[in-house]
């Protein structure tokens, strides 16, 4: 039973046909990596999936709702990853995971240190985001993925920034969130470590 | 550099916040952006600082005569909020757009109607209440009698809201266009002109000693509305000022 189902999905940006005719379907315990050369619409077709930008053609179903139409229960089984971190410069790691937790569910403190423990960077919890690398943002970010508990993770370019440990803790991340039933969108040219059927790979011209 | 200066002091002790759903994903966004105007509090008070700079400008440009600075009272007062509030609205969205926050509220699966709404209410609480603060400063340099204070702060209060809030609607349309500044003047002003019109003649009604209810209970009108409908318009106008 998939769980989450695209079909005929088409996009203009401007004169350019950017999405053209994709569809895919995606059951628990899934993973869909997207590949494609730069510029091939790997970030339009993340952010078209989950509404920020608007279909021209074709729908999204979650668990056989379709999503522009009612886009709620979607949208909170939905955690997103952006080329931004989604995170404030003027706050610290833990100001940040606990708002971005409160937005979704009651967040403990306690919960908030143990997903920067398991990202590896507990030491930055009371720092500002603003002094710490990129690198280190996106460990923070990916522990931001984690506290939303969502059972569906769209994922854009995850180990941007990242050390070769951090490229394969977004691995074991991605392997961990699977195995207990979690689907997962990537757009990476990064090996998952996963294999048919737990993984679904698809190339865009 | 020393890293601990960047240290905050961790909240160890900070209060849950109860409530389930929408009431808290309010609270959390209500405190973040109190604290993050906080941290910034030098782009928080611009604006303010521009309101004063221009009402305390005219005394000194005009002749010190308390009749002619009585007259022009009501337009320095109004043009100065409105200018003030327009160049506040910078601050509303923008940020937020740029490092992706914006786009998690919209993602987070509660009405972005209302987080909008909250977070108009934030920026209003940081940017139109204090103008109020300060407006009997500014009313007193330009020889506005003590008695009309209260009915111009009453129209201020009531204006800056309306102001606030149909300025969010043109900050989400354009918080993703560099410079955007003229072109959020040129899709605001023509909106709120009749704030401005009412605003600055309850203010004169109130100066000549005359009735102000009149102004004053359409300045009401305007804000209730805003308050009530400018929220979906601002939800929409952020949604596609994402895209």
């Amino acid at each position: 039973m998939s769980e989450l189902v695209a079909e005929n999905l088409h996009l203009w940006r401007g004169e350019q046909h950017v999405l053209r005719g994709i569809g895919f379907a995606l059951s628990r315990g899934q993973c869909l990596q997207i590949m494609g050369a730069n510029g091939s619409g790997k970030t339009t077709l993340l952010r078209a999936l989950c509404g920020l930008v608007p279909l021209e053609e074709g729908e999204v179903r979650w668990r056989g709702e379709i999503v522009s139409r009612s886009p709620h229960s979607f949208h909170t089984a939905l955690g997103y990853l952006g080329h931004d971190n989604g995170l404030k410069p003027d706050l610290t790691a833990l100001e940040n995971l606990r708002f971005a937790t409160q937005l979704r569910r009651r967040a403990a403190a306690a919960e908030v240190a143990a997903a920067l423990e398991r990202t590896g960077v507990p030491e930055c919890s009371g720092l500002l985001l603003r002094r710490l690398s990129a690198g280190q943002r996106r460990r923070v970010a990916l522990a931001r993925i984690l506290l939303t508990e969502a059972p569906l993770w769209v994922l854009d370019e995850p180990a941007s920034n990242l050390d070769p440990r951090g490229q394969s803790l977004v691995t074991e991340l991605l392997a961990a969130h699977v195995a207990r039933g979690g689907m997962a969108i990537v757009a990476t040219h990064q090996p998952l470590g996963l294999v048919a059927p737990q993984l679904v790979a698809m190339a865009l011209q | 550099m020393n890293a601990r200066q960047d240290q905050v002091e961790m909240t160890a002790a900070e209060p849950q916040i109860e409530g389930s759903g929408l009431g808290r994903a309010v609270v959390a966004l209500v405190r973040r952006d109190l604290r993050v105007a906080l941290r910034r509090s030098g782009d928080t008070l611009q604006p303010l600082g521009f309101f004063v700079i221009v009402t305390t400008l005219f005394p000194l440009a005009l002749q010190p005569e308390a009749s002619l600075l009585r007259d022009i009272a009501p337009a320095a007062l109004w043009v100065g909020a409105l200018l003030a509030s327009l160049l506040a609205l910078d601050l509303l969205f923008r940020e937020d757009a740029q490092d992706g926050t914006l786009e998690q509220l919209a993602l987070c699966g509660q009405p972005l109607a209302s987080l909008v709404l909250a977070k108009t209410a934030v920026h209003w609480l940081l940017t139109g209440l204090p103008l109020v603060l300060v407006a009997p400063l500014a009313a007193l340099a330009l020889a506005v009698p003590p008695a009309a204070v209260p009915a111009v702060l009453a129209a201020l209060v009531l204006g800056s809201v309306t102001l606030s809030l149909i300025g969010a609607v043109g900050a989400g349309l354009t918080m993703g266009m560099r410079r955007n500044g003229s072109l959020l003047a040129i899709l605001v002003l023509p909106l709120v002109v009749p704030v401005l019109i009412f605003g600055a003649r309850a203010t004169a009604f109130a100066i000549s000693g005359e009735a102000v209810a009149a102004p004053l209970y359409l300045l009401g009108a305007m804000a209730v509305l805003a308050v009530t409908l400018a929220p979906f318009a601002v939800a929409a106008a952020v949604r596609i000022g994402l895209e």
